[in-house]
Parts: structure tokens; C-alpha cells; sequence
């Protein structure tokens, strides 16, 4: 059958669901790499048109990657609510954007769909909506979960402080803790990504965060973000596993490229609900994920980058995760050309996670080889900040000097909270207060000197 | 100017607390602030790395250079199918085949391994470390054949399998530049695969990465490699398959993550 939509006096015919998902995309270098992208303008206007027209019910009866292929696709398929998706079944994808941003679609209307939401529909939407519209969209809703603090409520922006080294020296690594703690960073984890990806050195990272935590009584959570399969290793010999991490993507051949699947995530998580290390909740599960890496895997199954960047959320979903990121810019040019892309497709994963109940954070970032520098950082935190992202990641000076890209600095976040009235998690400000680094009447974090905090004896005790 | 930005005590600024502590990290901490924003010095030397890093990635590789620093060794020069820099960004497709002249000119024979010195988005780090790296593995591999060093341009990791797969090598060492960062723009990244093909998934192969003067060091990148290749060669795989069993973190990370840093890249 097929789709189409005259525009400017041509037919444009659209053969399958995925062509059209695909060329009503905005621009990115991915989609053009892919040869999947509009071939005009006004093609992908055509496109739009007829995405407009699709019901939402042809989600649910069209798998763009095939139920017996692919174990994602019956992970979309088995788990979809349709008690939830009853409230919507009626609509078009033009339909339910104009609801979704309509005042109908209160915080809590936009939680009782979430579970009846899938990928597709979710990245569907997206393409008809303008950025205004995915910020506003998602700063209705609220996902809120829990491990030793509170992560997405109201009035809060969160942050995973990134202390990574490229040789993993622990002292180095205390030293851009503290460093970050001093700016109230943190709330969302303290978390690593480890030069070297082995078990041993996994073991003595943790180690030494989990003593740091414990020495100061941090009310948050630790991770190193090695493979999940390193994790389960380290959970069996008795290492302070606080999340289990993984990278994840929307298919099952390139979840098979991280080396995953699901089985292997269950198994994990199982894992660390066993531990109960959690204080005030049990999300246990920690993801990234990116637009490109499924195309970057040979795995896309003619899918466009976003469409199947959303079936990753799926996933992410399945393990009612404390944390979840894109990587925007990460995967360089080739996937997202420039701030343009990088901003557009930010806003995107930050919507269509929330759309899905996932709590989503970001590492707006970029490398030195992208038409990208940190003025397009400080737009993408902006626009993020006011769409309620839960939590942003942040390195010493925005400057990552092991993964060797720039992320936002402690400072840049910290200039967000101000700007949004934005707090950290409560359990956390408590903490900051109690160390005297926090102000919480004026919300601003106390520039003290080294010798003024007690924090300092942090990089002695690594 | 300092190197790539870093920053560093100026010359007459008061040493503060933080001083003993930044011999501990390159990263850029204890920068302090004004209100809760960079000050202008910090802002100006960001901004000048990343103008020093983005100037990195369009260097071109100089061959001579390193076919000098051979001293008579035998090597090939092949180039990928990205024709030019512009190209080899957008196409990373392009820059994991080989060109048909390039393809034409591998002659296939029975070698344990073949060493890669590719480009990739740093010539500096490739054009500092890759030869160094060739010549201390020599040592650590008694009785292995192993194939002249290939010289690669407009070279992502992926080109490596089609290299070995033409020479007939059973494994393949890319030593390749990694994308520069603001601090280091002369890191090498080194991938390791076992029965290398045309798309062979990237789980397949371990990576050691930060090889530069201020991450991993060469003869300690060097040892690790060959406890890799041993291990490679006794289980007849490399990746996720090859886990780290050695006692002092002797291992490479699977590239299994959306942060690995150079297989598309």
C-alpha cells in the first residue's frame, strides 16, 4: 500500500512505514550516511503531511524490525500496555501532537499513557513537533525515581560528575571528585568511565568511591561504566556494585554489537536488586544511549537514526533504571554534522524518553572533528534545562581529558541551576548544607577555599 | 601559550591550594570562578585548545616522514576510498574499505599478524607513536612472522580487516589516532582483532587506548598488547570472548561501548 501526499503540484508516494518516519526527519549527516534521508525539502514536507494522517493504531500493527527477528521488537510488542494506549487509540500522529500539547495533557494524563506509548509512536510525534514543542511537551512530565536520593523531582536539575582519567590514577580521579562536589555536582551519580575495562580495575574504582562515600556519608550512588558482563563479575566477587551500566541501542543485532541482551541485562539487574543497596529506592540500572549507534553497527535495519534511537528507550524501560542518557553529541559528525543536529537531536531523546517514563539525562557534548563548540553547549543546556531534563553530566572545565571530547562543566550546570531556580536532588542539597558548601535560601553553592572544607581529605583517603 | 590550552599557573600568580593537587590530574580543576562562571583566562585557553585540537584533525599524515623513521624496514602506503579530509568525516564507510589501487597492490602470503599505522582524526598521535610502538613489539613476539607495517591514510579502525584479510594475517594491530581532545592531541589508540573480515563487528576486537607521553606509556601499552596477542593466539578469538584474567589489569577494554572512541570516529 504505501503512503503519499501531493505538495506543490508532484505526488510524493512513501512505500512503508520506516520510509516515511525516516524521510519526515529533520535533517542530520546519519540519515544522509544512511541514504535514508529526504532528498528535498519539500519531499519531507510531503512526508510530514502524510506522517500527519498515519493513526497511531498502524504502530502497533506494523513492526519496522520483525517480531520474529528481533527480540526488542517483542520486548515493544509483549509489554505494550493497551489499557494505556486505549486513551489514545483514536488519534493520528497530527492528532496527538495537538494533544499532547494541549492543557488536557496535564502532568498526570502524560503518566497514565506513558506505559502505552511505543518507540515508534513516540519518534513519530517528535518529527511533527517544532523544538518549542518537544521542550514544552516534556517539561510536563514528571519521572521521578529513587536509589539513595530522590532524582526528577519538580524544581530539580540533577548531575552525574564525571571524574574519568586516562590511566584511572585514583588520586586523579579523587581530585576531580572533589573538585565537583565543591559544586554541588554529583546528585545523580558519581560515575567513571574506566580507561581500562577489566574487572580488576573496575573493582578498585569502586572501592575507592564507594570508601569516599562512605567516608563523608554522600547520600548518592557510585557506578564505573564497564560492560554489563564486567559488572556481574564484580557483583560476584563482593565489589560495591551501586548500578549496573550499560550501553544499549534499538535493535537486537546492535545490542549484540555492545556485546548485550536482554537476557544478560535481566540477569544483571536481578543482581543488583539483590544487593539492596539502595536507601531511599531500588532503581538499580544506569544506560546510555545515542543516536547512530545502530547505523554505527551495521544494525539499523533501514530505520532512521532517531526512530531507532527511541527503541533503545524500550529497553532502558524494561529495567526501571535510575538514570538514563543520550550521548548527543559523542558519536561525531557523520551521525550529527553541527549544533544544529546536535540541539535538534537532543531535544528529541529528551522528549521521546520522557514521553516513554524514562528518566532521561544528557551528555550534551561534542568532539574536536563536529561543527560544534561549547556556545551550542550552552543553547542545548538551556533548551534542556527549561524541558526539565533530570540530569546533565559534567566534567572538570568541560574538558573530559580520557575520552578526550567536551561535555559541560561543574560551572556551566551550576550557572543553569541558578538561572532555572534548579536544585539538586533534596537528599543531596541536605548534604551539601550539613558540609556548609550550600546555601539552600539563595540556592547558590558556597566558593570556598580547599582549606575551608573538610572535603579535602578526600583525595588523601584514595 | 600552553600546551593545548592547558591550563597552568601563570607566571607570577599566587600558587593556590589546588596546585599539589593538579599534579595528580591534567583535568582542568580548582579553576575557580566568578559567581558561578568561568573566569575570562579559563575561557580563553578553553576556547584556544579547542582551536589548537580542531586544527588537529585536519593534518595530513606525513608518510616520508615515518618510511624515515623505519630506518629501511619495509612498509606499504595504502589509502582508504575517502579521497580527502572533508570526505573521510562525512563517509566513515569510505574510510573502512581500501582503495582498488591499494587493493591491488596487497599481495597475499601467511603472516601470524600485520601492524596498521593509520591516520585516523590525529596524524600527530599516529605520526608520534605508531612507529615506537611497531618497533617495541618486535621483542615481545619471537617467532611470530610478521608482515611489513602498513602505513594507512584516510584509515578508520575497520580498514585493518580488509588489510589483513588481502596480506593474509591471522590477526591485525590498528594503531590509529584517536580523536583529539583538548588536553592530548597526540593519543593513540591501538585495536586488536583476531581473523579480521570485511564487517566484522567491532565486539570482536580489545582496545587499548590512551597511548601518549602523559596516559598509558609505550612499553606498557607495548607489554599489554603482547599479552593480548598471546592470549588472542592461544584462544582463537579476540573480543568480548577475551576476557582480562591477567593478574595486574593486563588487558584491553572490549569496544563495547557508545564511548569507544575511534572505531567510527
Amino acid at each position: 500500500m504505501g503512503y503519499r501526499h501531493g505538495l506543490g503540484g508532484e505526488t510524493y508516494h512513501f512505500p512503508d512505514l520506516k520510509t516515511l518516519l525516516a524521510v519526515a526527519s529533520s535533517v542530520r549527516s546519519g540519515d544522509q550516511l544512511a541514504g535514508l534521508a529526504a532528498q528535498s525539502d519539500a519531499q519531507r514536507m510531503a512526508a510530514r503531511y502524510a506522517l500527519a494522517d498515519v493513526p497511531l493504531r498502524s504502530f502497533i500493527q506494523t513492526a519496522l524490525v520483525p517480531y520474529e527477528e528481533d527480540e526488542v521488537t517483542r520486548l515493544i510488542v509483549d509489554t505494550h500496555d493497551h489499557k494505556a494506549f486505549a486513551l489514545i487509540a483514536h488519534m493520528t500522529v497530527g492528532e496527538f501532537r495537538d494533544w499532547l500539547l494541549s492543557h488536557e495533557a496535564d502532568t498526570a494524563a502524560l503518566a497514565r499513557i506513558a506505559p502505552g506509548i511505543t518507540p515508534e509512536m513516540a519518534a513519530a510525534v517528535s518529527k511533527l513537533m517544532r523544538n518549542q514543542d518537544l521542550i514544552s511537551v516534556a517539561r510536563k512530565i514528571r519521572v521521578i525515581t529513587s536509589f539513595r536520593n530522590t532524582i526528577g523531582l519538580p524544581g530539580c536539575l540533577s548531575s552525574r560528575l564525571q571524574p574519568n582519567h586516562p590511566t584511572d590514577d585514583l588520586k586523579g580521579i579523587a581530585a576531580s571528585t572533589l573538585d565537583g562536589l565543591l559544586y554541588g555536582m554529583g546528585d545523580a551519580v558519581i560515575g567513571i568511565n574506566p580507561a581500562t575495562d577489566s574487572v580488576a580495575n573496575g573493582l578498585a574504582l569502586l572501592d575507592m568511591l564507594d570508601q569516599a562515600r562512605q567516608l563523608y556519608d554522600i547520600p548518592t550512588q557510585t557506578c564505573v561504566l564497564t560492560h554489563v558482563t564486567n559488572t556481574l563479575e564484580i557483583m560476584n566477587r563482593g565489589g560495591a556494585v551501586d548500578l549496573v551500566f550499560q550501553s544499549v541501542a534499538g535493535t537486537q543485532k546492535a545490542n549484540e554489537g555492545f556485546g548485550v541482551n536482554l537476557a544478560i541485562l535481566q540477569e544483571a539487574y536481578d543482581a543488583a536488586l539483590a544487593l539492596g543497596r539502595g536507601t531511599v529506592g531500588q532503581n538499580v540500572m544506569y544506560f546510555e544511549t545515542g543516536q547512530g549507534a545502530a547505523l554505527s553497527a551495521g544494525a539499523h535495519h533501514g530505520i532512521d537514526q532517531q526512530t531507532v534511537e527511541a527503541r533503545a528507550y524500550a529497553v532502558a524501560r524494561a529495567f526501571n533504571p535510575l538514570l538514563v542518557n543520550t550521548v548527543v553529541g559523542f558519536i561525531g559528525p557523520e551521525y550529527l554534522y553541527d549544533g544544529k543536529q546536535v540541539i535538534r537531536a537532543g531535544l528529541e531523546d529528551h522528549f521521546c524518553a520522557k514521553l516513554m517514563g524514562v528518566p532521561m539525562g544528557c551528555d550534551a557534548c561534542y568532539t574536536n572533528h563536529a561543527e560544534v563548540d561549547q556556545d551550542d553547549m550552552d543553547n542545548l543546556m538551556t533548551l534542556l534545562g527549561v524541558a526539565g531534563i533530570t540530569f546533565l553530566i559534567g566534567v572538570p572545565g568541560a574538558d573530559d581529558i580520557m575520552l578526550n571530547y567536551q561535555s559541560l562543566s561543574f560551572h556551566d550546570i551550576l550557572t543553569l541551576r541558578n538561572m532555572l531556580g534548579a536544585r539538586p536532588a533534596p537528599e543531596f542539597a541536605a548534604w551539601l548544607e550539613r558540609m556548609g558548601l550550600y546555601d539552600s535560601l539563595t540556592n547558590h553553592m558556597r566558593p570556598l577555599e580547599l582549606g575551608q572544607t573538610q572535603l579535602a581529605r578526600l583525595v588523601g583517603a584514595a | 601559550m600552553t600546551e593545548y590550552g592547558k591550563p597552568q599557573t601563570q607566571p607570577g600568580a599566587v600558587a593556590d591550594a589546588w596546585q599539589p593537587l593538579r599534579g595528580l590530574t591534567r583535568a582542568r580543576i580548582g579553576l575557580g570562578r566568578s559567581g558561578n562562571a568561568q573566569r575570562t583566562t579559563d575561557v580563553l585557553a578553553f576556547q584556544a585548545a579547542h582551536a589548537q585540537a580542531r586544527d588537529a584533525v585536519h593534518a595530513p599524515l606525513n608518510v616520508q616522514a615515518m618510511e624515515q623513521q623505519l630506518r629501511g624496514a619495509p612498509c606499504l602506503h595504502v589509502q582508504s576510498r575517502a579521497m580527502d579530509r572533508a570526505t573521510y568525516l562525512r563517509r566513515p564507510d569510505l574510510g573502512r574499505r581500501l582503495s582498488g589501487n591499494s587493493l591491488h597492490m596487497l599481495r597475499k602470503e601467511a603472516w601470524d599478524v600485520v601492524f596498521v599505522a593509520a591516520d585516523g582524526l590525529s596524524s600527530i598521535a599516529t605520526q608520534t607513536n605508531a612507529i615506537p610502538v611497531f618497533q617495541a613489539m618486535q621483542p615481545l613476539l619471537h617467532g611470530w612472522r610478521i608482515a611489513p607495517l602498513v602505513i594507512a591514510t584516510q584509515s578508520r579502525v575497520a580498514l585493518g580487516d580488509e588489510i589483513a584479510q588481502a596480506m593474509g594475517a591471522s590477526m591485525v594491530v590498528m594503531m590509529i589516532g584517536e580523536r583529539p581532545g583538548l588536553s592530548v592531541a597526540d593519543s593513540l589508540g591501538i585495536y586488536l582483532t583476531y581473523a579480521p573480515y570485511v564487517g566484522c563487528p567491532d565486539s570482536s576486537r580489545n582496545c587499548l587506548s590512551n597511548i601518549h607521553a602523559h596516559g598509558m606509556t609505550i612499553p606498557a601499552g607495548a607489554s599489554k598488547l603482547a599479552w593480548l596477542m598471546q592470549e588472542a593466539r592461544r584462544l582463537g578469538l579476540t573480543g568480548v570472548g577475551l576476557k582480562d584474567a591477567a593478574p595486574d589489569q593486563l588487558a584491553g577494554s572490549n569496544t563495547l561501548s557508545l564511548h569507544d572512541k575511534d572505531t567510527d570516529a
